[in-house]
């Protein structure tokens, strides 16, 4: 089967033969085309602008927390609140083989932080410099926590995207300045921009974050906080990591192991795949209502050929008494049918790749949300132009058979 | 011997069927301009269609050239037609949305000639007819006599061994007829190209060297016609209508 000039010439003078006719036909394949690919695109940006609100977590990253009681234990009431050490934090790396990080998160709420006069009612977070492999930061300005900041317990501090809009309202570089916390000043080591919605102990545009020793010393707090974070190893199962994790507390700290409540536990990998499940499910659901109007569109391009190989008996007949054979015929009306589903679906694709890059644009100039694309991939157009020449194929073949079975004696038959 | 038919028989199923052909012997020469004439239902019509290569007969034999044309696929039978026989038909019958030069080309297309070159035969063939200048005309905007030229040349430009013309003059008024028929004289005369007529118009098969007579299946009186003065239904001294 040779494509050639000929044979595109061929298609073009039979689909303009009736114009209107290819028009509305071509419409139900566009119309499919359209849809499917805007509601892929539009799923697709909707999941990132979701996404956006998990930014920086890693998909594995485990959070448990201490909670009062909910069981009676031990010689413990119920209605308790525990709190976990560090030696709870020695205890798991040396017993749990699943954790990566271990880390504590010391937190005190609401304080006046101030510098130059301004001043701001911010989260304190103590945090080890390891707790960026939990949260990853987004530094606008300097560095975040390091190494060297934790162990020598320096008095320093990186500001939330908040408190330093607040402080430092003309959006200058806060680096070097010293804020005042509690009576003591921190020299500002950084300003991390990140914007996640997730917040655990308060979210981290609200926060202050001081190395956790030097928080636990002059916070006296005695090396007992309520919050730890993990990361769960390559490999790692964070189902194992978890149980491991309860098992090991309720044992050190008295808690009966059937107690439900008492630690909480936030398992960012269920919470994304929450997400992608979510996702899965819409992306069915489109695909599902998508297809279903190609398929109309392409049966209604299958009717269509047929009323047409119909109408051409007679010269289709003609073909054949001057020599074409039912191959010839066949792979001609095949390309007819292949033809208007690939072109209308062309357009298809060109207006709403056109009208997704709109929207996109008119989305991401919202500050509110960034930069989001609801672009579809190239790897989905192609796809789908495949999709659209196998429609194509399959709505031409009824029609390609009959028209192959027309005897050319029918063309000497009276018109 | 370039046509050879032996005891063809033909027969149409259905709820009565129908015997059309009863043993048809027939032979035609290389070269000669034949007239096949017999009324409606005298089976001319299904004989047509079996010395085209466009329906199959139910037993006896049929050889163009000596190649037996016997249960052919359906795109063998195609190549045959393509390649042996050129046809003219009462109704022209060109694809009406192709222009003159396009319809004349389309037989070259199915061969696969390439584009430039089939298009400087179909050229050739309709400035030999006379029709250069309507070229880029489509079958609506021409003339009866004019179309059936379109459709000489398009029967023409295979050069088939056989030019078979199915009522060619059916349509035309008096004055085009002899036209068309003048035209098939002349390609006879100076291509010594092979010809058979089908028709019912002894004004027609007048023109023809030899009239074939059909009559319920079965091949009648064979006149030699070299003369042109038969009158074989009695119609007003042969003239054309």
């Amino acid at each position: 089967m040779r494509f050639d000039i000929d044979r595109l010439k061929e298609i073009i003078d039979t689909l303009a033969r009736n114009r209107s006719r290819t028009l509305l036909t071509g419409f139900g394949i566009f119309w499919g085309i359209f849809m499917l690919l805007l509601m892929l695109g539009a799923g697709d940006g909707l999941k990132t602008i979701l996404n956006k609100n998990f930014e920086g977590f890693t998909s594995n990253a485990v959070i448990v927390g201490a909670a009062p009681t909910s069981k009676p234990y031990g010689g413990f009431k119920r209605d308790r609140q525990w709190e976990m050490d560090l030696s709870d934090i020695e205890a798991i790396k040396s017993l749990v083989q699943e954790a990566d990080v271990v880390t504590p998160m010391y937190s005190d709420w609401r304080n006046e932080v101030s510098f130059g006069g301004r001043s701001y009612s911010a989260n304190l977070k103590g945090l080890d410099y390891e707790y960026s492999k939990v949260e990853t930061p987004e530094m606008l300005y300097g560095r975040w926590l390091n190494e060297v900041d934790c162990k020598q317990e320096r008095k320093v501090c990186v500001l939330g995207k908040r408190v330093w809009e607040n402080i430092f309202p003309d959006g200058s570089d806060p680096c070097g300045k010293y804020l005042k916390i509690k009576d003591m000043q921190y020299q500002i080591i950084g300003v991390d921009g990140r914007s996640s919605n997730i917040s655990i102990n308060g979210n981290s545009n609200e926060a202050v974050v001081t190395p956790a020793p030097l928080m636990d010393k002059l916070l006296q707090k005695g090396g007992k906080f309520e919050i730890m974070c993990f990361t769960v190893k390559e490999g790692g199962e964070s189902k194992v990591l978890q149980d491991k994790v309860k098992s090991i507390l309720a044992r050190r700290h008295t808690i009966d192991p059937e107690d439900k409540h008492a630690i909480m536990v936030l398992d960012t990998k269920k919470l994304f795949s929450i997400v992608d499940n979510l996702f899965k499910g819409v992306n069915i659901l489109v695909l599902l209502v998508g297809l279903g109007t190609l398929l109309a569109g392409a049966i209604g391009v299958s009717n269509i050929m047929m009323v047409t190989v119909k109408e051409r008996t007679t010269e289709i007949g003609i073909r054949r008494a001057i020599g074409a054979t039912p191959n010839m015929i066949l792979s001609q009306i095949i390309t007819e049918s292949v033809g208007l589903t690939v072109i209308s679906g062309m357009f298809g694709i060109l207006v709403s790749v056109g009208l997704l890059g709109l929207v996109g644009k008119i989305v991401s100039a919202n500050p509110e949300i960034g930069p989001v694309s609801f672009q579809i991939g190239f790897w989905t157009a192609l796809g789908v132009l495949s999709l659209l020449a196998v429609l194509g194929i399959l709505a031409g073949l009824a029609p390609a058979i009959r028209a192959m079975n027309i005897k050319p004696v029918d063309a000497m038959r009276e018109e | 011997m370039l046509i050879e038919l032996k005891d063809v028989n033909k027969t149409y199923q259905g709820a009565q069927p129908l015997h059309v052909l009863k043993g048809i012997n027939l032979s035609i020469e290389k070269g000669e301009f034949v007239s096949i004439m017999g009324s409606s239902g005298s089976g001319k019509s299904t004989l047509l269609n079996i010395l085209g290569i466009l329906d199959n007969y139910d037993s006896g034999e049929y050889r163009i050239d000596g190649k037996l044309i016997w249960d052919l696929s359906e795109t063998k039978a195609a190549e045959y037609r393509n390649k042996m026989i050129g046809f003219i038909f009462q109704s022209y019958n060109l694809i009406g949305f192709k222009t003159a030069v396009e319809n004349v080309e389309l037989p070259l297309f199915y061969q696969g000639v390439s584009r430039h070159k089939r298009h400087e035969m179909a050229m050739e063939y309709l400035d030999k007819l006379g029709l250069a200048q309507w070229a880029g005309h489509y079958p609506n905007e021409m003339s009866g006599g004019q179309k059936q030229r379109v459709a000489i040349a398009r029967a023409l430009i295979t050069k088939p061994d056989i030019i078979l013309a199915d009522e060619p003059t059916g349509a035309l008024d008096s004055r085009t007829s002899v036209e068309i028929m003048d035209l098939l004289k002349e390609l006879n005369e100076k291509e010594k190209m092979t010809i058979i007529v089908v028709t019912h118009e002894s004004g027609v098969a007048n023109y023809t060297n030899k009239i074939i007579h059909i009559k319920d299946g079965v091949i009648g009186q064979i006149e030699e016609n070299s003369r042109h003065d038969a009158t074989a239904f009695g119609s007003e001294n042969g003239m054309l209508k």
